[in-house]
């Protein structure tokens, strides 16, 4: 067992650090208040490799492992979280199921131009009654020659409206359930594709959250993802590698708050001491860091199974509730642990804590989470 | 009375700069101990009333170097000529200031001569064993080094402003002796195409006794004629903080830092600094730091001498205010 | 165009300075990085690549943990590296590298040698104007510009107070200053190459010198600095505070 990560990686975290460090943070508080989509830093990801790490270079890709884009996704979240679910979403939501699903056609038409970062990426899943439960799925795909019919809406869009090429899913025999669920390509602009309201949200504020409607969308026949049927599980797939991302984003978003709480605390001087020399502080801050810690190495494990082609389904899950909670808590300290000067927009904590939240809901809540780690143990006995 | 100590006489516009000011006199103050002579050296076109002056200041020998070829420094020129005198005379040492000349210059001349150098000095000291001894600041000011160089001549750059400058004596008479400039045609594939000096009345950065400076507080490129009109009030330099410069609102050559300027002036007033070690690295010798920020936590307070907590938008003009009853 | 570039690895500028028991400086647990000025020198070697096409070598003299920044500079986009790795040269002065550097770079092929102006540890800022002088080409440092056509080039050099503009032929030594360009970030595809390009390190043995150059400097004793410490705040109405400060400056201080 081996806990150096390899020259490449660390190159690439100092890479990826370098970067959003003189580029992402400088402007991360303004785009969060003015809700902002960093298009400009998303072309820049493009240009930098991040937009399809883990896909090989036939496609566009970098052909590296999981764990760099783990890295890539917690570095970046580690000073903007809104940049690091742009990229993830992008990646792990629409890239990868036809990375992993598509024919050599749709890989060739679509998953190129996603990797190398000339397109964004989204996946359209959720809708109002269907969040946890894809059996709600009201959409319809209604097959007419060569073309699919599809109509419906789709609600929380993560790069909504900025994305180029979606994944989307709709119902095509509701008898069936989640098996009569087919997923889809489509693009922007095709005729009745648009876009309804963009959520006005509590943290991850400058990433594009958008509803997604569908009126008599014609699409051609060889948009299907997968066969029909095979929606709902290229949904729970995808998902499964998604998490991937999102415990990498939360793990990012911890350690930033953490990195801040630290410097702080050796800056602030309160009775005359530093907050750093007060043994109250010290505790959390030991809590903090240890908690990143094991987060940090169930987020990189998680990345060696999906790497190595083992299943992730119940280690990104493991990686996702844990690390979404810390970050939770680790945000929560960090605020309290800046006071008042944390609860107001002067330091980036606040920001962090907002941030956070969406962490233990979106790609599966944390009861869903559970829910899919107890299906895992229970099968292994 | 061979040996001694050589300045190299840096100057411009037939004004000798005041770095070489300052290295004559310190040279003079370990020559008179060592019972050395101290030897200005000046190279240059029409230069005679330089020769002059540098004599004033307590130099026991001018050489003088008046050639054509030398009006604009250049490095292959200036290094054939000094190497050539240098090997004639054998000095102990040969003492330049760390200005854009004397970097340029030292290594080049330390390396044809065969010997080390010590570079950006802020600190010179007379040494038993090697004659002398310096010190200069490496890992941005963390840390200093003293060394002493073992080949002669030894060749160094020492800061301005690291000693004080002395006072002409009219009465004071240097033997002046020229010397022919040697000078063959490589040493002129180096052609010097265009100078262009900033316009500005201000002193140059890294010469000037008093600073002013300005960082992210100061919100904008507009805001900086406040330390302009400041400055102007006491004859000081306008500098500026990384972020100021990353921001877009100063030029680059006014950044004061580890990737900038490093000064070391009498008075250095920080306004809306925040006092990033970088910054620190740039500024830390200065021998009196004044912080002005409006956050009470800024890391400046921690090492500024005195410092106001406030508006520097408030501050800053009534502090021009004030500095200006002073004259 | 060949171009080879002096890079050092030097401690990343916001590393804590200690010393170590036997009075050096401690380099234990401190994060290493390329010195910031030779990275403008590199990008400026990968944009003239870029136009003239030719090769980008990364000459270095340095220790076990050097590899990892020349490895950067090949993710950048550099062709390849050498290293010089010797014992001795852990006592080396800014003579020794420079003589060692020149001796690498004689044996491949170059037009332009390109390097920082300065190194952030040592802060000597000596050892590429050396390497020029030892290969016996002229040099220009401090470079905000550098426009470069068959046989010369035409750089734009800081000077106290302004800027000079200086045309010299080709082969010479430019040193980079901070502006003259915005060194790329090495990308992810870059990344992934660089493991597979050559990065030959060579012993002084190799280079051909038949025993090590002797260094001209004495020993460096350090020291760090002494804590400089918080002073006066002064307290009150903006106007009287200000009244306060000039007061102190000019009597206390007396430096105005």
């Amino acid at each position: 067992m081996n806990f150096d990560l390899t020259e490449d990686h660390v190159m690439m975290r100092k890479m990826v650090r370098d970067f959003a460090e003189a580029e992402v943070q400088p402007g991360a508080e303004e785009r969060d208040e003015h809700e902002e989509f960093p298009a400009e830093l998303w072309k820049k990801c493009g240009q930098l490799g991040l937009a399809g790490i883990t896909f090989p270079e036939e496609y566009g890709g970098v052909g590296a492992d999981y764990l760099s884009y783990g890295i890539t996704i917690e570095e970046l979240s580690r000073v903007d979280a809104s940049l690091g679910v742009t990229v993830s979403a992008h990646s792990s939501l629409c890239a990868n199921p036809i990375y992993l699903f598509g024919t050599e056609e749709q890989k060739k038409k679509y998953l190129i131009p996603l990797a190398t970062g000339e397109k964004l990426g989204a996946l359209g899943l959720t809708e109002s009654m269907a969040g946890s439960d894809s059996k709600g799925t009201r959409t319809t795909a209604v097959r007419e020659g060569d073309e699919y019919v599809i109509n419906g809406s789709k609600l929380f869009i993560t790069n909504g409206y900025y994305a180029d090429t979606y994944v989307i899913t709709a119902q095509m025999d509701k008898s069936k359930g989640t098996r009569g669920i087919a997923a889809f390509i489509i693009e922007k602009g095709m005729p009745g594709f648009t876009f309804g309201k963009k959520e006005k949200k509590m943290g991850i504020r400058s990433s594009s959250t958008y509803e997604l409607v569908f009126e008599n969308l014609r699409i051609p026949a060889e948009n299907l993802l997968g066969q029909e049927g095979q929606g709902f599980k290229i949904a729970m797939v995808t998902l499964d590698y998604g998490r991937i991302g999102i415990a990498s984003q939360a793990l990012g978003i911890a350690q930033g708050a953490y990195e801040q709480a630290l410097k702080y605390s050796k800056e602030r001087v309160q009775f005359d001491k530093t907050l750093a020399e007060m043994e109250v502080i010290q505790f959390k801050l030991a809590d903090m860091a240890t908690e990143i810690e094991a987060a940090r190495l169930l987020v990189y494990q998680a990345c060696h199974m999906a790497t190595n082609k083992r299943p992730v389904s119940k280690y990104a899950a493991m990686a996702k509730v844990y690390a979404s909670e810390v970050a939770n808590r680790v945000t929560t300290q960090a605020v309290q642990i800046f006071g008042g000067y944390g609860y107001t927009r002067e330091y980036p904590v606040e920001r962090m804590m907002r941030d956070a939240k969406i962490t233990e809901i979106y790609e599966g809540t944390s009861e869903i989470q559970r829910i899919v780690i107890a299906a895992n143990i229970l099968k292994e006995v | 009375m061979a040996k001694g100590i050589w300045i190299f006489i840096e100057h411009h516009d037939g004004l000798i700069r005041k770095v070489s000011l300052e290295l004559l006199r310190q040279a003079k103050i370990i020559a008179e101990a060592s019972g050395d002579p101290v030897t200005a050296v000046v190279l240059g076109k029409n230069i005679s009333s330089v020769a002059e002056t540098a004599g004033t200041y307590g130099a026991d020998k001018v050489i003088i170097v008046d050639d054509e070829k030398l009006g604009d420094y250049t490095t292959g020129a200036y290094t054939s000529v000094l190497n050539k005198l240098a090997r004639d005379e054998e000095p102990l040492a040969i003492l330049l200031g760390n200005t854009a000349i004397g970097k340029d210059l030292a290594p080049r001349l330390a390396h044809r001569l065969g010997v080390g150098m010590a570079s950006d000095c802020i600190g010179m000291e007379a040494d038993e064993k090697d004659f002398l001894k310096f010190k200069r600041p490496i890992y941005g000011g963390k840390a200093f080094c003293e060394l002493t160089l073992t080949e002669k001549p030894i060749v160094a750059t020492i800061r301005p402003n690291t000693f004080p400058s002395g006072a002409p004596d009219a009465a004071w008479k240097a033997e002046i002796v020229k010397a022919d400039a040697v000078i063959n045609a490589d040493d002129l594939r180096a052609i010097v195409k265009e100078v262009a000096l900033a316009a500005s009345l201000r002193p140059e950065l890294i010469e000037a006794d008093i600073i002013i400076s300005g960082g992210r507080g100061m919100k904008g490129p507009e805001n900086f004629v406040l330390l302009e009109e400041c400055a102007d009030s006491i004859g000081a330099a306008v500098g500026a903080s990384r972020a100021a410069v990353d921001a877009g609102w100063r030029e680059q050559k006014f950044q004061v830092g580890q990737t900038g300027k490093t000064v070391s002036p009498t008075l250095y007033i920080a306004c809306g600094i925040s006092g990033a070690i970088q910054h620190l690295a740039g500024m830390g010798s200065s021998k009196v730091i004044v912080a002005i920020n409006k956050d009470p936590d800024a890391n400046i307070f921690n090492l500024a001498d005195y410092g106001i907590v406030g508006d520097l938008f408030e501050i800053v003009p009534l502090l021009t205010e004030e500095l200006k009853k002073l004259r | 165009m060949n171009i080879a570039v002096c890079l050092k690895q030097t401690f990343d500028t916001e590393a804590k300075i200690s010393l170590n028991s036997s009075g050096k400086i401690d380099d234990a647990n401190v994060t290493r990085c390329i010195n910031p000025y030779d990275e403008y020198a590199v990008e400026a070697g990968l944009k003239l690549k870029e136009k003239f096409g030719g090769e980008v070598t990364i000459v270095s003299v340095g220790g076990e943990k050097t590899p990892e920044s020349m490895r950067t500079a090949l993710a950048m986009g550099a062709d390849k590296g050498i290293l010089i790795k010797d014992p001795v040269l852990e006592q080396a002065d800014e003579w020794v590298v420079a003589e060692v550097l020149a001796k690498a770079i004689s044996q491949i092929p170059y037009d332009i040698i390109l390097s920082g102006r300065i190194a952030v540890d040592d802060q000597s800022a000596q050892v590429a104007i050396r390497v020029a002088e030892a290969l016996g080409l002229p040099s220009v440092s401090t470079v905000l510009a550098l426009e470069v056509e068959e046989n010369k080039a035409v750089a734009t050099r800081e000077i106290d107070g302004g800027t000079e503009v200086i045309e010299v032929p080709l082969p010479a030594v430019f040193t980079a200053q901070k502006g003259l360009n915005e060194p790329r970030y090495p990308n992810m595809m870059g990344i992934m190459k660089a493991k597979n390009k050559e990065l030959k390190v060579l012993s002084l043995n190799d280079l051909g010198f038949a025993e090590a150059p002797a260094r001209k400097s004495g020993e460096a004793v350090y020291s760090l600095p002494g804590a400089r410490k918080a002073g006066i705040k002064i307290q009150g109405e903006p106007a009287d505070s200000v009244r306060e400060l000039v007061r102190l400056l000019s009597e206390e201080a007396k430096v105005i």
